[in-house]
């Protein structure tokens, strides 16, 4: 029932629109190019040409072609990382909320810990001792990500585990994980769906920045955040060749954000009306 | 009537509750202190190994080992570590061959002084932005505003900071240096324009959270029964403003900073990369690169343990600045979320919606 | 206190008030009236009839959405309407007063005392000297009964005792000396000792100051005594304006008798009568008298003919085609014979030393019983740890100590720890029903899922059920496939219940459950539980409001501060009060009959 309530928002809809655009480049771009990101087809930092539209890059690569075929790294990582803390940090989040007792503490000084330690280091952290590989850095995203989840599952489930109505399942005594799933999931979906939007938008900077840094896909593949660092020298040359992954990863960063504002929106002011 | 009898004075219950939150942050200190210990030397990937690449000789890589230490029991390991590191002894870079303490010492003023000037830049900027867009809520100010500071929220930090380099290098652009290589020969504060475009680049990608946070909380205090009142009472509206909605409206904003402090310190990484700028960012960046365990160790530690301080200073300012905390009987603990401090008595009350409205 | 003050002179003259909400949706119309100096009036209503509007417009303030858009409001001379800027400022507190509804959240929680003051004298009176400011703040604070000393001054909001803070709001309106104070339900948040003190000051201080009050207010009985006239509004029209005997004793409104018939009153026992139907919606205001669909005196020109506010008798005006004229006889319906006492009848429930402690105790040996079939109310003032009691028997209590036995078995004290029989027999019900159900399940599926639980029941056959207890409860069927987001409280509440009962319960425990609702609202709801004890059903009905016991306990237990003071039959405790402070409950429990009658 809440679908339409939030596409009826025009700021909802432009956020879907950008993000789907973004999205389908990076997903059927790979098909779409003209030549292998890998290939070298023409001179270094050359012009645009009939076969190049958008000229080459540092080793001569074909600009079009590795924008086309850098953003599926970036999109499918992120939306993994987005993911799995959104399920771990989420299902953590609930049983503390809900327990609230050893079980809440444990969880939410582990929480406290690892807040301490800013995003990128614990990435950088972990990245650099245990190596590079897409799927750790999905997974050190993630981690990074989860304790931010946990805090807001715990704090929305303990705001709705208080409400009456939860205790009147206890009272006639459902078992737990029907009062979880039945009761109280559904009430913090909202919220949680909101800050999935914005962990898009972070995990895209994130890995984006760690590419940038080197940390992140390896050299010859194609990619977005290292297109950024590979083609800086050629700054005045060829300038799209850092300006276009430079916006396309914008872009995407600022569709998955306005999606994620304009549904926190739509929901506060559904939530206006039911008192 | 019912007249709770006036308190005598005594110690301030705050007190012990600042005893304990202080305890607590102590305890958080001993764990992250483990946590890095963990990560970096007792992972199953012998360290000495990825210091030196996968195809050193093995008598290097004894050597190496003996040399960190890493062929005694873990557990003597630890302690050794973490009895040099409590006398300030975080070991030897072993890329410079110089005690990590010192190498960290410069290096952190850099970055203290490049987050401090973020902090000068932002806060005052994103009260006055906050108040004002509050004060025009849902007019074209207000929506105008909040848009551009979603598009600033919403481009990574990095992409900010990179835009910045390329602006500041094209020609003609020469009135503020691009990149901010200092010279180590002269003090910072003689060569300050290094960090102007650091802190504009950093206080960017920070300002809308902040904002935000100050509006909303406004508006939250604007609505609120007391502002009416005070309205319908004939008080001047400056003063409500300044007096009646700001006090109730910076204790959010005290949270904000601290969480905004720790976004910057990942955030200043890139950035003082980005501007070759010599911080703790670039510090840990080069260390990094080069496998200096001690020196990553070291930094990570200081971070964290900075991040830790600052939570604790905000706690404290929160329970100070809120007459209700103050003068309580018994003081509870504060948990902080995204969106910043909800204190404990409103908690429980709150329908989750209004937590979407985070960050 | 001298007569001399009391001049009859016109302070407030307001006349064709209009307040729209966007799209021109009215809130409030065709509203004139005027106030003498130092007279108090009340003004009553039920939620949504524009009353707390009416109030704050008189200060030119309209909440977030809502404008005023016509009409002329005099205050000893000014039109407030027409001012603006700095002399609105001044008008408001300086010319108009106002006390808001709960001084908790109306004091603002980081400013002292001594500073509110302070600054409310600064913003009229910038020249005054400290001296001034200073002896002005202390004559105010005594006069409002409340200590004068530089401790008190020091100290925050939150330091204050309900009581205290609501003088605060009274000391901030008359330390201006305004001619007219608005008051918005200032005593729904105060306990009824509290109440009636509050109230005493506020009508010493409109007297002695000779200043015109309008007291907005939902409960006829709370105002009886205080004021000298009562407006009746419905529906954003004034229906009703009286004098204070002419209302009690004569009231021509059919509205204004359903409404007199609906309060629970501490002096009579007689079934309360509901309002049948809502009030419209704003905006969705019938043509012809907005009360006629649910007036039981309706003639076919009432729904065509909107009646105009016209004089009645004197200063007597109501908006009725077809007014009562023959007297109301508040005390003629006999208290009938209390429902017999269940004597040596079988004891349902039994409570033994029960001792709840949280931070500090709360329940100290609390021992009751209640009969099988029997309504026992626990009454009690806020933090007598009435509804820590309700909850401990509901199983819901945490830090419980002490002896429950339910139908002769021992009873644990965490529903979790119940078995599944004892579980569907006691329910509970809750105070707020805004947040007793899921507003993610629809009223089918909340009903649906205890049947399914307890009994196995699905798919026709609860459908059947729910429909059926929805019946029970007066509620249409089709309400099954809604979202409680779109019932109104009352409705809530009969979910709620509908829950409880779709259960089969034996034992309903009911936690201040009418608190929350309007009072014709409760009538009906008062009137279901008295049904359903009829149908064999035993209530334990957790309350504050005594008139509410005398509507529907057999048996009352008093609790204060977490201990008995006195139990026995309604009657008894209500009529002949034994213990002291059931006597100043009772003294003090608005009525709307002369104290000398019960």
């Amino acid at each position: 029932m809440t679908d339409s309530r939030w596409l009826a928002d025009p700021q909802v809809r432009r956020g879907t629109v950008i993000t789907l655009l973004v999205m389908s480049l990076a997903l059927f771009g790979p098909w779409l190019a003209p030549h292998a990101p890998t290939a070298m087809v023409g001179p270094v930092y050359g012009p645009p040409s009939a076969s190049a539209p958008l000229g080459h890059d540092f080793l001569g690569h074909d600009l079009l072609s590795r924008l086309l075929s850098g953003g599926l790294s970036v999109l499918w990582m992120s939306l993994a990382a987005a993911t799995i803390a959104l399920l771990v940090g989420g299902s953590l989040g609930l049983l503390a909320g809900f327990s609230r007792r050893r079980l809440d503490q444990a969880i939410s000084w582990a929480t406290d810990v690892s807040l301490a330690f800013p995003d990128l280091i614990l990435v950088l952290l972990i990245v650099s001792m245990l190596g590079r590989a897409p799927w750790l850095i999905v997974l050190t995203v993630a981690i990074a990500f989860t304790p931010g989840v946990i805090r807001l599952a715990r704090g929305s489930t303990v705001a709705v585990a208080g409400q009456e109505f939860v205790e009147a399942a206890q009272m006639m005594g459902y078992p737990r994980w029907r009062i979880l799933f039945n009761e109280i999931l559904p009430n913090i979906l909202t919220p949680l769906l909101v800050h999935f939007g914005n962990m898009l938008t972070w995990a895209v900077g994130m890995l984006s920045g760690l590419s940038f840094l080197g940390y992140g896909v390896a050299p010859p593949a194609a990619d977005w955040g290292l297109m950024i660092n590979e083609n800086q020298a050629g700054l005045l040359v060829q300038p799209w060749a850092v300006l276009a992954p430079a916006l396309l990863i914008g872009v995407f960063a600022y569709g998955t954000n306005i999606l994620a504002e304009g549904i926190g929106r739509v929901s506060a002011r559904i939530g206006e009306k039911q008192p | 009537m019912h007249e709770p009898p006036l308190r005598s004075p005594r110690a301030p219950a705050w007190l012990a509750w600042f005893i304990g939150r202080l305890g607590y942050g102590l305890l958080t200190a001993w764990v992250i202190s483990l946590v890095v210990f963990i990560a970096t030397q007792a992972l199953p990937s012998d360290p000495a190994r990825v210091i030196l690449g996968p195809d050193a000789p093995i008598e290097s890589i004894l050597t190496l080992q003996r040399q960190l230490g890493l062929d005694q029991p873990i557990l003597v390991q630890y302690l050794r570590w973490l009895g040099a590191a409590l006398r300030g002894d975080l070991g030897i870079s072993l890329d410079s061959q110089v005690p990590v303490a010192d190498l960290l010492f410069g290096r952190l003023g850099h970055t203290l002084a490049l987050l401090a000037g973020v902090l000068a830049l932002v806060v005052p900027l994103a009260l006055v932005l906050g108040v004002n867009l509050a004060l025009r809520r849902d007019r074209p100010l207000d929506r105008w505003g909040l848009s551009t500071l979603i598009l600033f929220k919403a481009t990574p930090s990095f992409l900010l900071a990179i835009g910045l380099v390329l602006l500041f290098s094209m020609p003609g652009m020469g009135w503020l240096p691009a990149v901010s290589i200092l010279d180590p020969q002269q003090p910072l504060w003689r060569q300050l324009h290094y960090l102007v475009l650091p802190v504009i680049a950093l206080g960017l990608s920070a300002l809308p959270y902040l904002t935000r946070m100050v509006r909303a909380s406004m508006i939250e205090a604007l609505e609120s029964d007391y502002v009416i009142a005070a309205r319908l009472r004939g008080i001047p509206e400056r003063r409500i403003v300044w007096r009646h909605t700001l006090p109730n409206a910076l204790t959010p904003a005290i949270q904000g900073v601290a969480l905004t402090l720790r976004t910057l310190v990942g955030g200043a990484l890139l950035a003082e990369v980005i501007f070759s700028y010599p911080g703790i960012g670039t510090a840990l960046n080069a260390a990094i690169q080069v496998r200096d365990l001690p020196m990553i160790q070291g930094i990570v530690l200081v971070i964290t343990l900075a991040v830790v301080l600052i939570n604790l200073l905000a706690d404290l300012f929160t329970v100070l600045l809120t007459p209700k905390l103050r003068t309580a009987r018994r003081v509870k603990m504060i948990r902080r979320n995204r969106r910043g401090l909800r204190p404990w008595w409103r908690r429980v009350r709150s329908a989750p919606a209004q937590e979407a409205t985070h960050d | 206190m001298t007569a001399a003050l009391r001049v009859d002179t016109e302070v407030l003259r307001v006349s064709d008030l209009r307040v729209e909400l966007a799209g021109q949706v009215e809130v409030l119309a065709e509203v004139s009236f005027g106030l003498t100096a130092g007279e108090i009036v009340g003004l009553v209503g039920e939620s949504g009839s524009g009353k707390t509007t009416l109030a704050t417009a008189l200060l030119r303030h309209a909440r977030q959405g809502a404008r005023i858009v016509g009409g002329r409001i005099e205050v000893a001379g000014q039109a407030v309407l027409e001012l603006e800027g700095e002399a609105l400022r001044l008008a408001r507190g300086g010319l108009v007063g106002y006390v808001a509804q709960d001084p908790a959240t109306a004091l603002n929680p980081a400013l002292r005392v001594g500073a509110l003051l302070h600054e409310t004298l600064l913003a009229h009176q910038p020249g005054a000297t400290r001296d001034e400011l200073r002896q002005r703040i202390v004559e105010t604070l005594l006069d409002v009964g409340l200590p004068d000393d530089k401790a008190f001054l020091r100290r925050f909001p939150h330091q204050l005792s309900g009581g205290q803070q609501q003088r605060v709001m009274l000391a901030l309106a008359f330390v201006l000396r305004p001619r007219l104070i608005v008051l918005d339900e200032p005593t729904t948040a105060l306990d009824v000792t509290t109440q009636a003190h509050v109230l005493e000051t506020l009508k010493r201080l409109c007297r002695g100051h000779g200043v015109a009050a309008l007291y907005v207010t939902h409960d006829l009985a709370v105002v009886r005594d205080l004021v000298d006239r009562v407006l009746v509004m419905y529906a954003g029209r004034l229906v009703e304006m009286a004098g204070r005997e002419a209302l009690f004793v004569r009231p021509a409104h059919p509205y204004t008798r359903a409404l007199l018939a609906a309060i629970p009153d501490i002096a009579r026992r007689q079934p309360l009568q509901a309002i049948a139907g809502h009030a419209p919606a704003p905006g969705q205001r019938p043509v012809g008298c907005a009360f006629a669909p649910r007036c039981p005196r309706r003639r076919s020109e009432c729904l065509v003919v909107e009646p105009a506010l016209l004089a009645h008798d004197g200063i007597h005006q109501v908006a009725c085609l077809v007014p009562h004229q023959e007297p109301v006889t508040l005390t003629d319906t006999v208290s009938e014979a209390a429902a017999p006492v269940p004597e040596g009848e079988a004891v349902l429930l039994e409570v033994r030393d029960l001792d709840v402690a949280y931070d500090r105790q709360v329940l100290f040996d609390v021992s009751l019983q209640v009969g099988q079939g029997e309504c026992l109310a626990l009454v009690g003032e806020s933090g007598s740890g009435k509804t820590s009691l309700a909850r401990a028997i509901a199983g819901l209590g945490e830090n419980v100590q002490g002896h429950l036995r339910y139908a002769g078995e021992p009873l644990a004290f965490s529903a979790r720890r119940r078995d599944a029989r004892l579980r569907h027999q006691i329910q509970y019900v809750f105070q707020n029903p805004y947040r007793a159900l899921n507003p993610r399940q629809t009223v089918l599926q909340t009903l649906s899922a205890p049947l399914a639980h307890f009994f196995g029941v699905r798919g026709n056959e609860a459908r059947r059920r729910v429909e059926a207890v929805l019946e029970r409860v007066s509620l249409s069927t089709r309400v099954a496939h809604l979202y409680p987001h779109s019932l109104s409280g009352g409705e809530r509440q009969r979910v709620a219940i509908a829950r409880a009962l779709i259960c089969e319960p034996r034992l309903l425990v009911c936690d201040e459950i009418t608190s929350a609702l309007d009072v014709s609202v409760q009538a009906s709801i008062l009137a279901l539980l008295r049904r359903l004890q009829g149908q064999g059903l035993t209530l334990l009905f957790v309350t504050h409001d005594l008139g509410v016991v005398r509507a529907i306990a057999d048996r009352v237990l008093v609790l204060r501060q977490g201990r008995v003071v006195e139990q026995g039959t309604t009657e008894q405790v209500l009529g002949q009060p034994a213990d002291p402070y059931t006597r100043t409950l009772v003294a003090h429990s608005p009525s709307l009959i002369d104290a000398g009658q019960t």
